[in-house]
């Protein structure tokens, strides 16, 4: 008997022991075997249909014009797709056919400045306004060239002359947009202060937008503690400098950087400030990466591209995915990887948006991969945009049909439950945000179910209220009065 | 076994183990009578201390499962909180009796388990409290869950306190610095766990690699 007892405890404390071992275990990375995936409401990757598929792989060997070497940059305005092939030094205009035909309609490897010729050297992006002026980042001719739509020069900006731009270092423009009202933000390289911003006129205007920094306070304490020397040695607290902007349809300006101490992407008004809508479960980050494993990075976007309905894809240079999220900053989808695979990137640098197509460059491949939607991913843009355009039934009508291709899609239970609460329809609605576990859309769903609850019920409760009340005294003066007659 | 079946049936058993187990709703609020009486008057059972435990594993366990309470069960193990409730009133129990009994402290192991135990009956009924109003909330008004919860918390220690102190016939602050000595007993209890493991896991994985080494050579 007592060895047994002996034997149950040795047991017991057994699994406890393994109870605690097994609860340091962390998941590092969510792996799907999927090409395209999303995260669900527990940050757990989940594999889900193709939202795009390859539909061309481009290479300038395809156009004769010899292969692109280092391309750092791509533009589409209209149906023209500007390749920077910045290795060759020349800009590759080319013109896609609504049937999916490519062709060569220019290719700019010099300009006209005053009857002199002048080369192009490493471009590295391109612009094109509204007025179909050309604006070029000639990078390392430390300029910015301005030509007219029959490539004519206008106008070159070089290095500003000003207190806040050091005399001796280099201006290397590297990613530049140019808004509605003629401004041209520029990022140029070692430049950390935020966009320069020119005026129409080519004068230095300022900075804009500059990243934030985030001090560790572990780290501010001993910088404060340091000497002198060894201050000069750490690093600095500077902000990180953008790798890439691009404007949407209303004038706002996306930039991305790589650094993880500040938001990787950023949605910048006229006055520089962040208005990104951060109301996704995550922040739009790219993988989510869980656990403290030093040796996972995290995603670093090194270019983005909106889209329509306020969405915007964001391209990891780490892992080599695209991220798609809304307006509200929930990732739709992610595809893509690294590799040599149709789909795959070995170095991505840009992508850029045709209606809804994506380009991708890939500056190792010399490649632009073209993506475009497939079934899922127009039911998941048509929802978007019928709840955009406050079409709520029928936006519920596309989410369904979503959850019938993927029933693991968690935007569409929130799709079905947001137009579910406009209509009045809380129950479903509940149910709905419940399955995504969104609690305060489903507070706000819940909140007037209870209130029509009440509102329905109250004359119930207010009458077994009375009755419990009226009641208890007539209940204890009729016991009494029994105990009376009995003991009478 | 056959003395547990006879208690299962003896009614007056029953009877003893419900009284004292109504007994710790009155110690809740008359802590320092209360726990004066739980063990000079012997006014306590063991067995209603098993169930308040298992209570407030149960409670514990019913909160967290609750989809009232937004918890994430993908991950759930069920003995995780079994033995987080348990571990912890343990070592608190083992720890004590051994900084006590040094301490000219009067309580014995079996009553210090007892009144811990009792101890934590303000905890059980928020949890209660909790799971009553959890399912009628939202968002703005879910503040009142942390409080309730918390409010159980410290309403709790505060009771281990005097419970500790009565149990001991300690003053205020002998009953504080002993309750502080336990905790650093607890972390010694845990760190010599620690290593005793690590040292038998690696005498296993030596005998391991021994025996690997033979059938290597023999075959």
């Amino acid at each position: 008997m007592a060895r047994c007892k002996k034997m149950i405890s040795i047991v017991f404390f057994t699994v406890l022991i393994l109870l605690f071992i097994s609860t340091g275990n962390s998941i590092a990375l969510a792996k799907t075997s999927n090409y395209t995936y999303n995260y669900d409401v527990y940050g757990e990757a989940v594999s889900s249909p193709n939202a795009y598929r390859v539909s061309a792989y481009l290479l300038g060997t395809n156009f004769d014009i010899g292969a692109f070497r280092d391309p750092q940059g791509l533009y589409v305005r209209g149906n023209k797709l500007y390749v920077c092939d910045s290795g060759n030094n020349r800009i590759v205009i080319i013109t896609v056919g609504d049937d999916g035909s490519y062709s060569i309609s220019d290719i700019i490897t010099q300009v006209t400045i005053e009857n002199a010729e002048s080369a192009l050297n490493y471009p590295m992006d391109v612009f094109e306004d509204n007025n179909g002026d050309l604006y070029i980042a000639d990078t390392n001719n430390q300029r910015i060239l301005r030509l007219d739509k029959d490539k004519n020069f206008i106008m070159e900006l070089s290095k500003p002359v000003n207190e806040t731009f050091s005399e001796t270092a280099e201006f290397l423009p590297t990613k530049l947009v140019v808004d509605k009202a003629g401004r041209i933000f520029v990022q140029a390289r070692n430049v950390n202060k935020g966009l320069m911003e020119f005026d129409p006129q080519g004068d230095f205007a300022g900075y804009m937008g500059a990243n934030r920094v985030k001090v560790n306070p572990i780290d501010l304490f001993w910088k404060n503690i340091a000497s002198r020397k060894q201050r000069a040695a750490m690093e600095l607290f500077v902000p990180t400098e953008y790798n890439n902007v691009c404007i949407d349809d209303r004038g706002f300006i996306y930039a991305t950087n790589t650094s993880s101490t500040t938001d990787s992407v950023r949605r910048l008004n006229a006055q520089g400030d962040d208005i990104l809508v951060r109301n996704g479960i995550e922040d739009p980050v790219g993988d989510l990466i869980k656990g403290t494993s030093s040796s996972i990075e995290a995603s670093k976007f090194i270019d983005v591209a909106a889209l329509e309905n306020d969405s915007y894809v964001c391209f990891d240079r780490t892992r080599g995915r695209l991220f798609v999220y809304d307006s509200q900053g929930n990732l739709l989808y992610a595809f893509g990887g690294v590799g040599n695979r149709e789909g795959s990137f070995l170095i991505p640098v840009a992508i850029e948006a045709m209606g809804c197509s994506l380009f991708a460059l890939d500056s190792r491949t010399g490649a632009v991969t073209r993506f475009d939607l497939t079934e899922y991913g127009t039911i998941i843009n048509d929802a978007l945009t019928e709840y955009k355009r406050g079409h709520y039934d029928e936006s519920a009508k596309k989410w369904e049909e979503v959850l019938k291709l993927n029933g693991n899609y968690d935007m569409a239970y929130i799709g079905i439950g947001r137009s579910a609460l406009r209509t009045g329809d809380y129950a479903t609605a509940m149910k709905c945000f419940r399955v995504k576990g969104d609690f305060a859309n489903w507070s706000k769903a819940f909140q007037q179910y209870r209130k029509l609850w009440m509102e329905e019920n109250l004359r119930w409760i207010l009458l077994i209220l009375g009755a419990l009340i009226i009641g208890s005294p007539l209940v204890r003066g009729m016991r009494k009065l029994i105990k009376e007659v009995r003991e009478a | 076994m056959n003395a547990a079946l006879t208690r299962i049936t003896n009614k007056a058993w029953w009877a003893r183990t419900g009284k004292t187990l109504k007994y710790s709703l009155y110690t809740i609020t008359h802590p320092f009578d209360g726990f004066w009486d739980l063990t000079h008057e012997k006014r306590g059972s063991i067995a209603a201390a098993n169930i308040l435990t298992l209570l407030l594993v149960f409670t514990k366990i019913w909160l967290v499962l609750s989809p009232a309470m937004w918890v994430n069960l993908q991950y759930f193990n069920v003995f995780i909180y079994i033995a987080q409730t348990i571990v912890p009133l343990a070592l608190w129990s083992i720890s004590n009796w051994a900084i006590t009994t040094l301490l000219d402290g009067k309580g014995r192991l079996k009553e210090i388990y007892m009144a811990t135990a009792y101890a934590f009956t303000p905890t059980i009924l928020m949890n209660i409290v909790v799971m009553i109003i959890s399912p009628v909330l939202i968002n703005t008004e879910w503040a009142l869950v942390p409080f309730f919860l918390n409010l159980g918390r410290v309403w709790s220690v505060g009771l281990v306190l005097a419970a500790m102190m009565m149990l001991h016939d300690y003053s205020l602050s002998k009953t504080i610095l002993s309750s502080i000595i336990t905790i650093v007993g607890i972390g010694v209890i845990l760190f010599v766990f620690g290593i005793f493991f690590s040292l038998i896991s690696d005498g296993l994985a030596y005998i391991v690699s021994l025996y690997k080494e033979i059938v290597f050579r023999l075959t």
